[in-house]
C-alpha cells in the first residue's frame, strides 16, 4: 500500500502541489490524468524519491521513502520517467538487465538471466534483443524502459506517461500488457495518462489532478461523466458508452 | 565478440611493451634495462590513470566529449602546485620529501575538483553548458598559474616550469612507487564500481531508481577520477586531448559502452598508443618529433570529429 499524507511540495516560489493525501492499495492499475502542470509528475517523483519530500509522509508498504536506505526501496518500486535519457552502445537485453542491478549488484545469476527472458517476451523485445537502443525507434525504446522496469521485479511500478511515442497498436499492446502484469502477477500499477479513454478502458482507478490538488477519484464509470470533466480539464466533452466503457469524445 | 577483442588488444599493448623493452639494446644492459623499466613503468601508469579517468568522467557526465582535461583538471593541478611554491617559496618547495609533496597535491586536487565540479555533477547539467563551463575553468586555472608565475621570483619559477609540459621522454621517475599505489589503488576501485558505473551512466533517475545513492556515487567517482589526474598530471605533465583519443579508439574497437569491458579495453588502447608511440619516435623516427605533439594533434582531430557527429544526431 502507498500512503500519502499531507503532502505539499513547492519549487522555488511555485506550489506544485498543495496537501495531498491519497492511498493506493496493493494490486490493480491507479491512473492519474489531469491537464498539463497538475502535479503529476511531481508526485510520481515523490513517491519514488527522485525528488525530496519538502512537506507530508509518504510509506510504501510502510517504509518512509525519505529515511528507507535506496536499495531496499529499489527493491520495492520502479519508476520509468518520461523523456529517460538512454546511455549510448547498449544492446535492448543490457538494459533490460539493468533492471536485476538492485538484486545482484550488477552480476546476472541464471534466475536473473530467466527474468529479463521474460520480460523481453512479454514486452515483445524478444527480436530486438540484440539491437543497439540508439537503432531503435521512439517507440521500441520506450517499451525496452517500461522491460526494464518490470524486470526490476519489484510490487509497485509507476509510469511517467509510458504512451508518449507510441503508436496506437503499441500503446494497446503495452496496455494489455500492464493490464495482464496487474491481474496475474498481482502487480500495483501507477501511471500518468493523457489520454482519459485509455485510463477509462484498463485503469482500476482514476485519480483527477489539476493546479496540485486532488479534485476527483473513483471508478472509471463514475468518473467518466461531462461534469466531472469539465472541472478537471476546463470544457464539456459528450461521453457515450461503447460495449459498456465510457468514452469520452474530447476531440469534437 | 568483445571478449576476443580485448585479448587482441592485449596482445598488441603486450608486444609495444616489449619492442619498448627490447628494441636497440647496447651497452651496459642491466643498467639500460633498468632505466627503460622505470620510464615503462611511469607510461603504464600514465596510461591507465588517463584511460580509467576519462571513462568514469565521461560516465558521470554521461557524455563523450568531455574528459577531465578539457574540464580543466590539470590545469587546477598545476595551479595548486603553483600554489605551493608561491607559498613556500623555491627553495622550501624543493626541499619538501617528493613523495610527501605528491600526497599534498594530491589532496589539493582532489578537494578542490570537488568543491568545483560537484554542484554541477549534482544534477547532470546539459552538455554545452558543461563544455563552456569547462574551458572557463580550464582558462582560469591556467591565468592564474601564470599569475602567479609572474608574482614568483625566477628561480622558484625554474622549479615549477619543467612540470607545466606534456613530455613523454623526461617523466618524473622519482615518484614512481607512490603514484603506482595511487593507480592501482585507483584501477581496482573503478574495477568494482564496474556495475555501478553502468548504472551510472544511465543518469540520475534511473540510477535512483535502481538504487543507487546518486550524491554520494558521483562524489566517490570525482574524487577517484580528480586522484589519477593527479597521477598523470605529476608523471608527464597535462595532456588535453590524449583521454578523449584513447575512449573513443576503444569504444569503436570493442564497440559496447559496458564497464567491464570499456575500462580494459581503455586502459590497454592507452598503453599500446603511448607506449608504442613513444618506442616508434625513440627508433624509427630517431626522436626528431615528440610523441605529445602527435597525440594531441590526433586526439584534436577526434574531439573535432565527435563534436560534428555529435551535434548532427
Amino acid at each position: 500500500m502507498i500512503r500519502i499524507e499531507n503532502v505539499s511540495f513547492r519549487h522555488g516560489p511555485t506550489n506544485i502541489l498543495h496537501d495531498i493525501s491519497l492511498t493506493i492499495p496493493k494490486g490493480g492499475i491507479t491512473a492519474l490524468v489531469g491537464p498539463n502542470g497538475a502535479g503529476k509528475s511531481s508526485l510520481l517523483s515523490l513517491i519514488s524519491r527522485l525528488q525530496t519530500l519538502q512537506e507530508g509522509s509518504i510509506t510504501i508498504d510502510g517504509l518512509p521513502v525519505d529515511t528507507t536506505p535506496n536499495r531496499q526501496l529499489a527493491k520495492v518500486i520502479a519508476i520509468l520517467r518520461q523523456d529517460s535519457i538512454v546511455a549510448s552502445r547498449l544492446r535492448v537485453h543490457e538494459l533490460v538487465g539493468f533492471g536485476r542491478f538492485p538484486h545482484g549488484r550488477g552480476r546476472l545469476t541464471e534466475e536473473d538471466r530467466a527474468i529479463v527472458g521474460q520480460s523481453l517476451q512479454q514486452f515483445d523485445l524478444a527480436d530486438l534483443a540484440d539491437r543497439f537502443i540508439e537503432t531503435l525507434s521512439g517507440g521500441q525504446r520506450q517499451r525496452a524502459l517500461v522491460a526494464m522496469a518490470f524486470c526490476q521485479g519489484t510490487d509497485y511500478l509507476l509510469l511517467d506517461e509510458p504512451l508518449n511515442n507510441l503508436d496506437m497498436y503499441y500503446a494497446r499492446e503495452l496496455m494489455r500488457s500492464l493490464r495482464a502484469i496487474a491481474d496475474e502477477k498481482g502487480k500495483t500499477i501507477v501511471i500518468v495518462l493523457h489520454d482519459i479513454n485509455q485510463a477509462g478502458a484498463y485503469a482500476d482507478r482514476i485519480v483527477a489532478m489539476k493546479d496540485g490538488r486532488l479534485i476527483a477519484d473513483g471508478a472509471p464509470a463514475e468518473l467518466l461523466n461531462t461534469d466531472i470533466l469539465e472541472s478537471v480539464f476546463g470544457f464539456r466533452m459528450p461521453v457515450e458508452v461503447v460495449d459498456g466503457k465510457p468514452v469520452a469524445l474530447h476531440f469534437r | 565478440m568483445p571478449d576476443r577483442r580485448l585479448l587482441y588488444l592485449g596482445l598488441a599493448a603486450l608486444l609495444c611493451v616489449a619492442a619498448f623493452m627490447t628494441i636497440g639494446l647496447r651497452g651496459n644492459i642491466g643498467f639500460v634495462l633498468g632505466l627503460r623499466a622505470a620510464k615503462l613503468a611511469a607510461l603504464l601508469q600514465v596510461s591507465v590513470s588517463i584511460a580509467v579517468s576519462t571513462v568514469i568522467f565521461q560516465t558521470v557526465t554521461g557524455n563523450r566529449i568531455l574528459t577531465p582535461s578539457i574540464m580543466g583538471l590539470d590545469a587546477l593541478y598545476l595551479f595548486g602546485q603553483m600554489l605551493l611554491v608561491f607559498l613556500l617559496g623555491g627553495m622550501g618547495y624543493a626541499a619538501l620529501d617528493p613523495q610527501f609533496k605528491f600526497g599534498g597535491e594530491v589532496l589539493v586536487l582532489m578537494a578542490l575538483a570537488t568543491g568545483l565540479l560537484l554542484p554541477m555533477l549534482r544534477r547532470r547539467v546539459d552538455m554545452g553548458l558543461m563544455l563552456l563551463a569547462g574551458v572557463i575553468f580550464g582558462v582560469l586555472f591556467r591565468s592564474l598559474h601564470s599569475l602567479l608565475a609572474r608574482l614568483i621570483d625566477p628561480n622558484d619559477f625554474a622549479v615549477v616550469q619543467g612540470a607545466s609540459f606534456a613530455n613523454f621522454n623526461d617523466v618524473r621517475t622519482d615518484l614512481l612507487v607512490f603514484a603506482a599505489v595511487l593507480t592501482l589503488v585507483g584501477a581496482a576501485i573503478a574495477w568494482r564500481a564496474r556495475h555501478v558505473l553502468d548504472i551510472v551512466a544511465l543518469g540520475p533517475d534511473a540510477a535512483t531508481g535502481l538504487g543507487v545513492t546518486w550524491a554520494r556515487t558521483v562524489t566517490g567517482l570525482l574524487l577517484l577520477v580528480s586522484a589519477l589526474v593527479a597521477v598523470s598530471t605529476a608523471l608527464v605533465g597535462p595532456v588535453a586531448f590524449f583521454g578523449l583519443l584513447v575512449v573513443a579508439v576503444a569504444e569503436r574497437l570493442v564497440d559496447t559502452r559496458r564497464h567491464a569491458v570499456l575500462l580494459p579495453a581503455a586502459a590497454l588502447t592507452a598503453v599500446f598508443i603511448l607506449v608504442g608511440g613513444q618506442t616508434l619516435f625513440q627508433h624509427a623516427l630517431g626522436n626528431s618529433s615528440t610523441l605529445g605533439v602527435v597525440i594531441e594533434f590526433a586526439g584534436g582531430l577526434v574531439f573535432l570529429l565527435l563534436l560534428v557527429l555529435g551535434s548532427r544526431k
